[in-house]
């Protein structure tokens, strides 16, 4: 087991090595340079553009650059191309803030996406299956902002609540009760309407992975000998099928990162798909490439958890 | 896919099996039943329609002009008759009515999704070709030639390895940041989302294929002496395309979605160039005023996206040799 852990862990450390190259060689060589964003205006000079690069180490030679990326990175001294911030606490502070978004959706869809699996496995072919199934691909073929527009106009016609924004400006000079509330309807919101896509799929995953599990032999076998029908699905059947869940855990944690853009464009949120989504823009090459280093190794990592956690539930499964 | 070898119906796990059927004529059956898997064909029947349609009315012979601004004529109703006065006589549209409404320039929103239908099509068309063909290359390379030695370094472990680095990144971010640094057009869109999605055909096709290699006819056409080409192309391409045939469907749909969500950041395609994607993100300033301009393209890829998904699923079924003989 420690030598699967110890080889795993140096074969995504060299992944990681690879990765960083590759994504630092593409910022990098695509056209478009920090100095160039704005090419209309007037004011800037051939030697205020020379001056950037200079300051940039836009005029060393690629690797050059990627080792003074990588040195920065780790001695904590990188700076951001905008603002000249450190890049770490930057992140950091818009980890935080997409944090308890990510947290909410994530409970959301998967407190209601295995009941609803399951209970669409249960009655396979009938209404409710269908009904849900059909509902899912819905969801899933929806483009998330349109849905998402949608559902927000009816919640504001509907309850007469705030969703734009982490919170109402100046309610913190109001009680503190209140001013959690409004928080807290900020938050449930977002997360509930960006939760949807992924009910949709996990509740497909977790129905196909019932019906493999309700064909079994031992599950013949349980009923047979008589078992009440609740207690072989949920004791001897889920037990079963949820084993491939514990792998996704591994695979959320870098949805932090990726798949947060939109819905932090559409309710204002200053999380880190914004923070991406405004490097990009301004082509600011430390967050870019510090971003996409840690959603790397954020996969990574959560693959290497998933392995590992999937040997620790399985005990079929042995690595030696 | 034509005229699939007959030897993979080897043993249907039992049912009567009919003799004259070939594998496609099986799953063409099962298919059929499948309603919901029908719709979706039907549906897309008629959007290939639709795109061919699109193409040669509003580029070839203009009938549907997309491109005619009537700035006296903006945000007009759905089924709204032109007013003959305020507009040149080239500009009205065909039967004088505008049948989805205009947009905020006057631009008839009919003629617009028409034109969209081909772009938005062939960008998913072209995309999910991209991403199937590097798949298949790289899948079929790691699964026949993984054992071949480069260095201290197998072909398998090279490639997949390389596999693993892309899944790595976050897909989304990724395409958004190459999208915003090269200059923006239609093709750029439609390569990176193609380069950024074969990692899943991949892995499909070599677990194909490593499997199809010990079975006797791959064994007993080697022992023939036929040329490798031969092998991989007319033997085992065919018998490990039916997963890559659902997945690409469905890579249809998202690559759909990912355009029409490139389109809401500002990094789609670019105006002039119509696809639904981009009517829809604009639309979405006018949701009060013109309600049309955001529902009209909503509802049109929740309903194309919808029935390739659902296709999708049905040839899931429909190719899936263990249920086949049902």
């Amino acid at each position: 087991m420690w030598t699967f852990v110890i080889r795993s862990v140096l074969q995504r450390l060299v992944l990681l090595v690879v990765i960083s190259i590759l994504a630092h060689s593409v910022v990098h060589l695509a056209p478009g340079e920090p100095s160039q964003v704005d090419p209309s205006n007037p004011r800037l000079k051939p030697e205020d553009i020379a001056r950037i690069r200079e300051a940039f180490r836009l005029d060393e030679p690629i690797h050059l650059q990627y080792a003074y990326w990588i040195h920065d990175l780790f001695t904590g001294e990188l700076k951001s191309f905008r603002d000249d911030q450190p890049v770490l606490p930057k992140i950091w502070r818009r980890f935080l803030n997409s944090l308890p978004l990510f947290v909410c959706a994530t409970l959301i869809v998967w407190t209601l996406a295995f009941p609803t699996g399951i209970a669409a496995a249960v009655r396979r072919g009938r209404a409710f299956d269908r009904g849900s199934t059909f509902l899912a691909y819905a969801m899933i073929s929806t483009p998330g902002f349109f849905l998402a527009y949608v559902l927000i106009l009816w919640v504001v016609d509907t309850f007469n609540v705030p969703v734009i924004g982490m919170r109402t400006f100046g309610m913190d000079a109001g009680s503190p009760v209140n001013y959690w509330m409004d928080r807290l309807w900020h938050l449930v919101i977002p997360s509930a309407i960006s939760a949807l896509g992924g009910i949709a799929v996990l509740s497909r995953y977790v129905r196909s992975q019932m019906l493999e599990v309700v064909g079994q032999d031992y599950v013949r076998t349980a009923r047979a000998k008589g078992v009440a029908e609740d207690a072989v699905i949920y004791r001897h059947a889920l037990r079963n099928a949820l084993l491939p869940f514990v792998t996704m855990f591994g695979f959320l944690i870098p949805g932090l990162i990726g798949g947060s853009v939109i819905f932090e464009t559409i309710f204002a949120w200053p999380g880190l798909g914004r923070l991406g989504y405004d490097a990009i823009l301004g082509r600011d090459f430390p967050v870019i490439l510090t971003l996409n280093f840690i959603a790397a190794v954020l996969t990574l990592a959560g693959t290497l958890v998933s392995d590992v956690l999937y040997a620790v539930v399985d005990p079929r499964i042995r690595y030696d | 896919m034509s005229a699939a070898p007959g030897h993979v119906v080897a043993e249907p796990a039992g049912g009567p099996l009919r003799a004259s059927e070939s594998p496609l004529q099986q799953a063409w059956r099962m298919l059929r039943r499948d309603r919901l898997a029908m719709a979706g064909l039907a549906v897309l029947a008629l959007l290939a329609v639709a795109a061919g349609a699109g193409k040669v009315l509003t580029e070839w012979y203009v009938v549907f002009d997309p491109a005619a601004v009537r700035l006296p004529e903006k945000l007009r109703a759905p089924l709204s008759v032109a007013d003959a006065e305020r507009v040149a006589p080239e500009d009205l549209p065909a039967l004088g009515i505008y049948l989805l409404g205009t947009d905020e320039l006057g631009r008839d929103v009919f003629a617009r999704m028409l034109q969209g239908s081909f772009v938005s099509l062939s960008i998913g068309f072209v995309a999910v070709g991209i991403s199937v063909a590097i798949g298949i290359l790289i899948g079929g390379l790691s699964g026949y030639y993984g054992n071949v030695k480069l260095g201290f370094i197998t072909v398998d472990t090279l490639l997949m390895r390389f596999t693993d680095v892309m899944l790595s990144f976050p897909t989304f971010f990724l395409i958004l940041t190459v999208v915003a640094l090269l200059p923006p057009s239609i093709y750029n869109i439609m390569i990176v989302i193609g380069v950024t999605s074969w990692m899943g055909t991949a892995r499909l096709v070599r677990g194909e294929f490593l499997s199809l290699r010990e079975q006797d006819f791959v064994v007993a056409a080697q022992a023939l002496g036929l040329p490798e080409r031969r092998i991989i192309f007319r033997h085992m391409v065919p018998n490990a395309i039916a997963p890559v045939l659902v997945s690409a469907t469905i890579g249809v749909a998202s690559a759909i979605l990912t355009e029409s969500a490139l389109s809401f950041l500002g990094f789609g395609v670019q105006p002039p160039d119509a696809t639904w994607g981009n009517i829809l993100a604009d639309g979405r300033s006018f949701i009060f005023d013109a309600p049309w301009l955001f529902f009209v393209p909503g509802a049109a890829i929740l309903v194309v996206v919808l029935a390739f998904n659902l296709l999708g699923e049905g040839l899931r079924e429909a190719l899936n040799p263990k249920l086949r003989s049902r």
